[in-house]
């Protein structure tokens, strides 16, 4: 089955003032792809995805989502942050609907969403919780239940587990894997571990030490759920880590 | 990963706790209250304290019901003083919210306006409340108007730099998400700054309402002929120790009810900060 484009990057650059952050970065995702961007600490991962996502103007070159200008007024953008953002002043369900009524929507087809999401993530028995109420894992369910509720074009994530213990991490980011088998999202995100990366991705972008350049890309073929132990798996965590040296 | 079930026990058990050390709170405030008396009873009933000087709590009792139906000697009874006093209270402060807490939440999210504004608020600022009641006098007279503009200063204040503060403090974070949601400034301000603001307007307003009401009694004793201030000041003047503390006892009791009506919404408005102390 062979797959449109769905974002297409050309040219990428981002300076503040002399400093050069991306230089000249230019890749494709497929509709419907899992990539993972890795990159040494500090390479401007971050950066990157602000860029991506519009939240940061680019200095020069284009973001395309499905050939147009990527704008979070006319494309569905969802973006999963590094700290915790679900909004503590909503309750469960409203905290999901709250992305949709960006765009207007009609009242039925956000209460629709918002009820399958609620399904989808199991958060129905606290629907009228407040954030604050939950576990890290539950509220962490919140954010990624709310970030598909909106049909994302495309979901940018930045690091979004990386201060997590390991078993709330391959928790996450499991649920991450099954929702995004569940709703065939394109999504890029973003870290600085590997093993994650390789855990999750259909495909790996490697960046450069600053300015950031797309360094070597890697599919990676195994089907999910994944096994850590798998010599596969080590082996191309160990190519991506013999990449990323920068020591 | 949890029991969705244990979940909400989970939540239940915590409110229930919550509910548990309120009341344990209430309880220790009452028997603190209760030994002050006492004491205070007992300082008078034997003489420790010479009664010119200090009325016992039975006679302030007493002085406090003889003058819910009696005008003597202040000319009010006790019901049209603190009727008085109140609305006086309610108008300034209901005026400086209106204009207050827009004022501050505007400053806080828009820059040009908070350069505008801003020196102007930083000269009123520092300026205490009872230095604005002799000019107020001059300009006003001593009618409701000269001094619901007086409360309107003092509450102003607080309220607006209380909103102001908290609508700079909103995270980041909650309004990069709804930029990427595609929400339009106006929109964020609404939803984000608005709500994350609000625990610190609320207690601006605790304090904007304290300050109010003890400034109003200040006020009162120097420019009125009705309130509650104005009977303390006429009970001074009459030499009536009794009528002075059952003036002070109202108005502490009536700050001590407002300011527990006002933290009553905040918890209903703010429902959604859970106190995990």
């Amino acid at each position: 089955m062979k797959k449109n484009v769905k974002v297409q990057v050309n040219n990428l650059c981002k300076s503040f003032g002399d400093l050069k952050v991306i230089e000249d970065c230019s890749f494709q995702i497929k509709e419907g792809e899992f990539v993972c961007v890795v990159g040494p600490t500090g390479c401007g991962k971050t950066t990157f995805l602000n860029v991506l996502s519009n939240l940061l103007e680019p200095t020069s070159g284009e973001v395309l989502i499905d050939g147009e200008k990527a704008s979070p007024r006319k494309h569905n953008l969802s973006f999963i942050f590094q700290e915790p953002s679900s909004l503590p002043w909503l309750t469960v369900e409203k905290n999901i609907a709250y992305g949709l009524k960006a765009k207007n929507k009609d009242k039925k087809y956000i209460q629709e969403q918002t009820e399958k999401i609620l399904d989808l993530m199991g958060l129905q028995k606290y629907r009228k919780a407040y954030p604050a109420e939950l576990s890290t894992s539950s509220e962490q369910k919140i954010v990624i239940g709310r970030a598909f509720a909106v049909n994302p074009d495309l979901l940018l994530m930045d690091e979004p587990y990386g201060q997590m213990d390991v078993k709330t991490r391959f928790y996450l980011e499991d649920e991450v894997i099954r929702m995004w088998k569940e709703l065939q999202k394109t999504i890029i995100f973003i870290t600085h571990n590997i093993e994650e990366a390789v855990y999750m991705a259909e495909r790996v972008l490697i960046l450069s030490n600053k300015p950031a350049k797309v360094k070597d890309e890697v599919v990676i073929d195994l089907p999910h759920p994944r096994r850590v132990d798998d010599p596969r798996f080590i082996e191309i965590r160990n190519y991506i880590t013999e990449q990323i040296k920068w020591w | 990963m949890e029991n969705p079930a244990n979940m909400e026990n989970a939540i239940r058990t915590l409110r229930k706790k919550e509910k548990k050390k309120k009341r344990t709170t209430i309880l220790c405030g009452i028997i603190s209250i209760a030994v002050f008396l006492c004491v205070w009873q007992l300082l008078c009933t034997l003489k420790i304290v010479s009664g010119d000087v200090l009325a016992s709590p039975l006679q302030v009792i007493d002085a406090i019901i003889t003058k819910i139906g009696d005008p003597r000697p202040d000319g009010n009874t006790l019901i049209e003083n603190i009727l008085s006093s109140f609305k006086l209270a309610m108008i300034g402060f209901f005026l400086a919210l209106i204009v207050g807490l827009p004022l501050g939440l505007l400053m806080g999210w828009y820059r040009p306006l908070d350069k505008l504004v801003k020196p102007i608020f930083e000269l009123i600022r520092p300026l205490p409340p009872i230095a604005w009641i002799p000019i107020v006098i001059v300009l006003l007279g001593i009618g409701t108007v000269a001094k619901s503009f007086i409360i309107f200063f003092t509450t102003f204040v607080p309220i607006v730099i209380n909103s102001y503060t908290g609508i700079r403090e909103t995270n980041q974070v909650y309004i990069n998400y709804a930029k990427t949601c595609g929400y339009s400034n106006w929109r964020i301000f609404w939803t984000i700054g608005i709500p994350s603001a609000m625990p610190l307007a609320f207690a601006g307003m605790v304090i904007a309402l304290g300050n109010g009401w003890g400034t109003l009694i200040a006020a009162e004793m120097l420019a009125s002929s009705s309130g509650l201030g104005y009977m303390i000041f006429m009970g001074r003047n009459y030499g009536r120790i009794d009528i002075i503390i059952a003036g002070m006892l109202v108005i502490g009791l009536i700050g001590l009810g407002l300011t527990t009506a006002l933290s009553k919404i905040e918890n209903y408005v703010l429902k959604w900060r859970i106190n995990t102390k």
